[in-house]
């Protein structure tokens, strides 16, 4: 097969992607291995498949991992309880275990009638184990319910995307079968083309003012939760909300909740830098 | 193809396996690879599984790759814009065939030559190094054959990329924050039934309702909890102070991490004596034997501390630096006991330098399994912390 045979993931209209990622993504589709996406938070792990189910045209089908996820619930869950209560309490009918097999997330990418892009967010949030007890599952596309004495296999396999936050170290048999990607803070330029997809029609002062405090506050090495893209991006609303537009002056910013979430960090800002600043240059504290 | 490349990486402690080379070689069969800057992405994508070992592959990459002046599709597309008469009207045929001949390292003294002669910033234009424009160097400019000076750019060349090593910070073997202790001490537990009957038991429950001709009868049992304990033993004495950030950043972790039933942490001086402190300062001290009494054998011990004192302040009886008081016993005894007393005991040690061959090192490192106080290590000691006897 040749690369330009199949259908290619492109990028789309409301989703900024580096060249890198696009082929990652590209590769993983041909060659049929999940794509393992790991990066700071707030720099679209979760919205890369969005936009990959956008550009190609296929249903997304989200998998949110909670610590509590056991892998098995992506397969199916056999509701006992439920089939308890209508054995005793009469309800379906209870010889036909069937009705109480419900796919999960996972079940249901395989069976859908189309292929689908399958997001499994946050895998690291689970158990230690989580990622190893779906090694199989993910190779053949396929897993046996005993209950029912059935296979299912995926009618068609989906695109798999995982993301992952890094809280956990993730098994190496598991990493071995996949592609990975780890996406970069953006720099500015790439960063300048992300805002103005959100915001076409922001003024080139406020962006440039907005995007020099920004990166000035990503600096700052000392804050326990760096702002990111999402944070700019609320920031960037919140002013042109208020009409504020290119106001922004050394050491006033306005709305530091919005880029700035903890409290520790807001304290750490206001007190070494803006009062800095504020002495030498004679301005008046913004927000303490 | 490349195979000489996989045992580079190897080499370079990058874990490559045979698995992904294989995926890497499927790739290159499916054509996936048009150039080399999409090889070093793919490659990478599909070798590499941790940011952490970026910085690693970019080394190994550059060594072989490197070596070899990299397939420059780039020359001939430079050679036909800079011949464009449109691009450059001024030249002379002399001139052109100069730039013709143009390679990477021209390229590269001419940048450095252009880096020379520009004293300020520039944007735009077709000369100097700056945004925009179309000059070979800077960023954001049209020029596909460019050359990137910071920022990214669509047509970086792969070599380049892994020389600037972009990833040096990400290295395991070398940094340590809060949150990577935290990943790590994570792993140190064991699942224990325990706490009060809250979850339902089905299989008994199943078992019971059929006893019970039918009628429901619910089963409960235990929720898994975490049963280790914790016991973090540091030297705050002298020799540690260029550790102290470190140490107190595995402590703040340990002490954040909800994840224990039980985490206790004391302080000595050097090495320990007849008493341990709970607090930095060491004016509070316990007495070890009475430490010994009240915590119990499965506490998961770790020392914290360089190991380096003068041989006598280990093993001599009377060898605390700091109060020559009466001791009942030695350092070294009193480090055995703990050995006996718990049954896993890890020693932790910031110290990386020829230090870690003093001969006090190596005694206590003989008693208790010794790691590096960097990810890795604390990694393999949590593992040890949980193995098996």
């Amino acid at each position: 097969m040749k690369a330009d045979q199949f259908e290619k993931f492109k990028g789309s209209a409301d989703y900024v992607i580096s060249d890198a990622l696009k082929n990652a993504v590209n590769v993983s589709i041909v060659l049929k291995r999940p794509l393992l996406v790991r990066g700071e938070p707030g720099t679209g792990k979760t919205l890369l498949s969005h936009s990959i189910s956008v550009s190609l045209g296929k249903p997304l089908i989200r998998w949110h991992i909670k610590s509590t996820t056991k892998a098995a619930e992506g397969l199916y869950v056999y509701d006992t309880v439920q089939r308890l209560n209508d054995s005793r309490f009469g309800g379906k009918d209870v010889s036909n275990i069937k009705h109480y097999i419900k796919l999960g997330k996972l079940g249901q990418a395989f069976t859908a009638p189309e292929q689908v892009v399958l997001l499994i967010d946050e895998v690291d949030k689970a158990d230690l184990e989580f990622p190893n007890d779906l090694l199989n599952e993910l190779d053949e596309m396929s897993f046996y319910i005993p209950e029912t004495d059935e296979t299912i296999s995926a009618k068609h396999r989906p695109v798999v995307i995982i993301t992952s936050n890094n809280e956990k170290e993730l098994p190496d048999a598991f990493l071995r079968r996949c592609i990975f990607h780890y996406i970069e803070f953006p720099e500015p330029p790439l960063m300048e083309e992300i805002v103005k997809v959100h915001f076409p029609d922001i003024k080139s002062t406020l962006l440039k003012e907005a995007l020099e405090t920004f990166y000035t506050l990503r600096k700052i090495d000392d804050f326990r939760k760096k702002p990111s893209t999402s944070e700019l991006i609320d920031w960037i609303q919140a002013l042109m909300a208020s009409g504020l537009d290119g106001k922004i002056k050394d050491g006033e910013i306005p709305f530091l909740g919005t880029l700035i979430k903890k409290e520790n960090d807001i304290d750490f800002y206001v007190t070494h830098h803006v009062k800095k600043k504020a002495q030498t240059r004679g301005y008046n504290v913004y927000g303490n | 193809m490349f195979t000489p490349f996989f045992y580079t990486l190897k080499d370079k402690k990058v874990p490559v396996s045979i698995n992904e080379w294989m995926i890497l070689m499927e790739a290159l069969d499916k054509r996936l690879i048009r150039n080399m800057s999409e090889f070093y992405y793919l490659a990478r994508a599909i070798l590499v599984k941790s940011e952490t070992h970026f910085d690693q592959y970019d080394i190994a990459f550059q060594e072989y790759f490197g070596g070899i002046a990299p397939p420059f599709e780039v020359t001939e597309e430079l050679v036909q814009w800079l011949t464009d008469p449109r691009n450059r009207p001024d030249l002379t045929p002399e001139e052109l065939a100069a730039i013709q001949k143009m390679d990477l390292e021209e390229l590269l003294r001419e940048f450095e030559k252009r880096l020379k002669e520009q004293k300020e910033r520039h944007d735009g234009g077709n000369y100097w190094i700056g945004t925009g424009g179309t000059s070979p160097f800077g960023h954001s400019g049209k020029n596909p054959q460019g050359m990137l000076v910071g920022g990214p750019g669509g047509m970086r060349s792969a070599v380049r990329i892994a020389e600037q090593r972009y990833f040096r910070n990400y290295r395991d073997d070398v940094t340590l924050d809060i949150r990577q202790i935290k990943v790590a001490l994570k792993q140190l537990r064991q699942l224990n039934r325990a706490g009060p009957e809250d979850e339902l038991d089905l299989d008994r429950t199943i078992d019971a309702t059929c006893k019970n001709a039918g009628e429901l009868e619910f089963k409960w049992k235990r929720p898994r909890k975490n049963s280790i304990k914790l016991l973090l033993i540091m030297d705050a004495g002298g020799s540690m102070e260029p550790y102290a950030d470190l140490c107190s950043q595995l402590f703040s972790a340990a002490n954040s991490l909800s994840h224990f039933r039980a985490f206790k942490y004391y302080y000595f001086h050097n090495c320990p004596y007849d008493v341990l402190y709970s607090d930095i300062q060491q004016r509070k001290g316990e007495p070890i034997e009475h430490l010994l009494k009240v915590l119990e054998p499965d506490y998961k011990v770790i020392f914290v501390g360089d190991a380096c004192m003068a041989y006598s302040e280990l093993m001599d009886r009377f060898g605390d630096l700091y109060f020559h008081g009466y001791q009942k016993h030695a350092g070294i005894d009193r480090l055995k006991q703990f050995k006996s007393h718990f049954s896993h005991v890890v020693w932790l040690n910031p110290e990386t330098s020829v230090l870690r061959s003093y001969p006090t090192v190596q005694i206590i490192a003989k008693l208790f399994p010794m790691y590096n106080l960097s990810l890795e290590g604390l990694n393999r000691a949590v593992k040890k912390l949980v193995s098996k006897l």
